[in-house]
């Protein structure tokens, strides 16, 4: 009886945990992605909220089944029809994966340095890659105008050493927004990296070289492919938010920089469109799943 | 009219702060909701101390920022301050409800000039008091101008949409506004095409002359300019008079020899208005009436115009203001440049989605 007892109290409590990471996914990201898939299908209108049909549950079903016939996929079409939509999304797509290759390859040696160093140097480096996280994402990318821009501490510096005779124009160009994804999301990379560089077994090395192998084919041989893990998961760490990302094209970026989520931004706030602008980010994640679902057929395969 | 949006936000933490530490009755809590850096916050400090009622004060550096927030609706302000076409869009939504004009009386000090063309947003005036106004126009800095071609037309709007005129100040560096509002009416104005139109083809006029100079501006953006005046980064910029102004001060506070020139258009300019209304949801209209009652006592406006170098909207204030700032014809214009300042209404979505999609090409070459 009493073991009885124990075990259902045991699956109880398997449940709940389980339970808790998907109410929250429910809540927090199903939930509102419905919200947007239903905004995307209405049609923009001069009301408040600026868009119909907007659907009043309390109307009975019969009211509510009419609502829904009014549903169009229009502004997909519209988002067809228009070659601004694909170059942004094109554009954004050629930042986020020329960013992801930069920070990688920033990146990887650090994480190397970082899981070869001293056990004791360890916790402290981690440390050193974590400590930006305590200002705000916003203060450093404002950090870097006061860097890049014309009259700038790098301009400054520049001119100082005598490097060059008139200050450089980085800021605002997509050069900037380079360097502003490269620098915000280089964490991201570097610590998926170091968790899967230092479980790495060194006798392995060892061995190669005892064999004969030079440090570089063993560095390519071993350590490269023992780390794929850190690397696909790193990647997609920055690839991800890199693709949506809005506020450091639209703060370092110049007038000519497009990304998917400036034209979200100007479709949602200058043309009021709601809808149009839902479909935008529709979209845009349907572009996103692709490579997510990559990622976890990648990590199955490393739990395998 | 977009500022330093990080000054706001400090500002309006700070003032959050004070009003929530000695918040007890909701009911004598007043949120209002402001362009940033638009105030002189002892204004804000005497309402509480005379009345009673705690302001929680928010600012936005953007149009767009506040007509989201109405449109989504049930944003728990009670006073906000919409520029005019937002102002007429958000009218015809249904977001603001009427005045109790029984409970201003200080509406007898408003400027007729002003109220007048407020009535092109609001008719009858029956929603929004005004609470500050200016022009956009040309704001340059006079030695670089001078030093590059000594005869520049910097009272013409041939300083931007004259391509031999602009493209001598292109390494010095031009800013244009980042608001197809302001800059399509001012580029089909100087066509000689009615500023306010709303015809495609037209438009996509005023489109051609942008696409002409574009080469030559080095950013669109609409606060970034102040700072770049000041600091003497760049030569001219394209904004609003009284961000011009501020950068003129700022130039003068820093003592840095940059000499900052504000010039309304002699082909005209667009005259803003921003106006306080009270939405229909607010949860204290009582007091934001008594905030615009207050904020329209002719020394107390007056006070705010002395801060932000803005004109205001109140004929009775006019003794208060400094000499300096009611004397400058850039600030409070002579009856002959005022009647050339152009006043636009709202588009249709139509209309505005052929306007954003021209300025985005502009912007971006797509």
């Amino acid at each position: 009886m009493a073991l009885t007892d124990r075990s259902s109290g045991h699956s109880r409590l398997r449940w709940l945990v389980v339970a808790i990471p998907y109410l929250w996914l429910i809540l927090l990201f199903l939930a509102p992605f419905l919200i947007v898939v239903k905004i995307s299908l209405s049609t923009s209108a001069i009301a408040m909220p600026p868009y119909t049909p907007a659907l009043d549950f309390t109307a009975g079903l019969g009211a509510l089944w009419e609502q829904i016939k009014e549903f169009t996929f229009d502004n997909y079409v519209f988002l067809t029809e228009d070659a601004l939509y694909w170059e942004s999304y094109l554009s954004s797509l050629k930042i986020a994966v020329i960013s992801t290759f930069l920070v990688l390859l920033i990146g990887y040696p650090i994480a190397y340095g970082m899981a070869r160093a001293r056990k004791e140097w360890r916790t402290t480096l981690l440390m050193l890659v974590i400590l930006p996280f305590w200002t705000s994402f916003l203060i450093r990318v404002y950090a870097w105008i006061g860097i890049l821009k014309p009259e700038g501490l790098l301009n400054q510096l520049l001119l100082y050493l005598g490097v060059i005779s008139e200050p450089l124009n980085i800021m605002p160009s997509t050069l900037a927004v380079y360097i502003g994804i490269v620098y915000s999301y280089l964490p991201f990379m570097i610590l998926p990296l170091y968790a899967t560089l230092e479980k790495l077994d060194e006798t392995l090395l060892e061995a190669a070289a005892d064999l004969g192998c030079p440090p570089t084919q063993a560095f390519w041989k071993i350590t490269f492919p023992l780390s794929l893990p850190g690397v696909i998961a790193g990647c997609f760490l920055v690839f991800i938010p890199a693709m949506g990302e809005f506020v450091i094209p639209d703060l370092l970026g110049g007038s000519d920089t497009l990304m998917i989520g400036k034209t979200l931004w100007a479709e949602f706030f200058s043309n009021r469109d709601w809808p149009v602008s839902s479909a935008v980010a529709v979209v845009l994640l349907a572009i996103l799943v692709v490579p997510i679902m990559l990622f976890q057929r990648a990590q199955k395969k490393a739990a395998e | 009219m977009i500022k330093n949006a990080f000054s706001g936000v400090a500002l309006s933490a700070m003032l959050t702060v004070g009003a929530v530490s000695g918040a007890n009755a909701a009911d004598k809590e007043l949120h209002i909701f402001n362009w940033s850096d638009y105030i002189d916050t002892s204004i804000i400090e005497d309402f509480t101390k005379e009345t009673g009622i705690k302001v929680v004060y928010d600012v936005y550096d953007s149009m767009e920022i506040l007509e989201t927030k109405m449109l989504a609706g049930g944003s728990g302000y009670d006073i906000v301050v919409p520029t005019d076409r937002n102002l007429k869009r958000m009218i015809d939504v249904g977001v603001f409800q009427d005045l109790d004009k029984s409970k201003i009386p200080n509406l007898s000090h408003m400027w007729d000039e002003i109220t007048t063309r407020l009535a092109t947003y609001d008719p009858g005036n029956k929603i929004a008091v005004n609470y500050m106004w200016g022009t956009t126009g040309i704001g340059y800095n006079v030695e670089k101008i001078k030093a590059i071609m000594p005869d520049a037309p910097v009272d013409s709007m041939d300083m931007f949409f004259n391509p031999e005129v602009v493209s001598k100040f292109k390494d010095c560096g031009v800013y244009l506004l980042d608001s197809p509002d302001d800059v399509i009416p001012a580029a089909l104005n100087y066509l000689g095409l009615p500023p306010d139109s709303k015809d495609p083809a037209e438009i996509a006029k005023a489109g051609e002359l942008l696409d002409k100079i574009r080469p030559f501006i080095r950013k669109f953006h609409s606060s970034e300019y102040i700072q770049g005046l000041a600091n003497g980064d760049i030569c001219l910029a394209f904004g609003y008079s009284g961000d011009v102004i501020q950068a003129r001060a700022r130039a003068i506070e820093a003592n840095n020899k940059v000499e900052v020139g504000y010039a309304i258009p002699k082909e005209g300019g667009l005259l803003w208005m921003d106006s306080m209304a009270i939405p229909k949801d607010a949860p204290n209209p009582e007091a934001a009436l008594a905030f615009i009652n207050y904020i329209q006592k002719p020394e107390v406006i007056a006070k705010a115009t002395n801060y932000v170098s803005y004109a205001n909207g109140n004929k009775d204030s006019q003794s208060f203001v400094d000499k300096a700032i009611l004397d400058d014809p850039t600030i409070y214009p002579p009856a002959d440049v005022m009647k050339k300042l152009y006043t636009t209404t709202p588009n249709d979505p139509k209309v505005q989605r052929v306007v954003t999609r021209l300025w985005t090409k502009i912007k971006s070459g797509t």
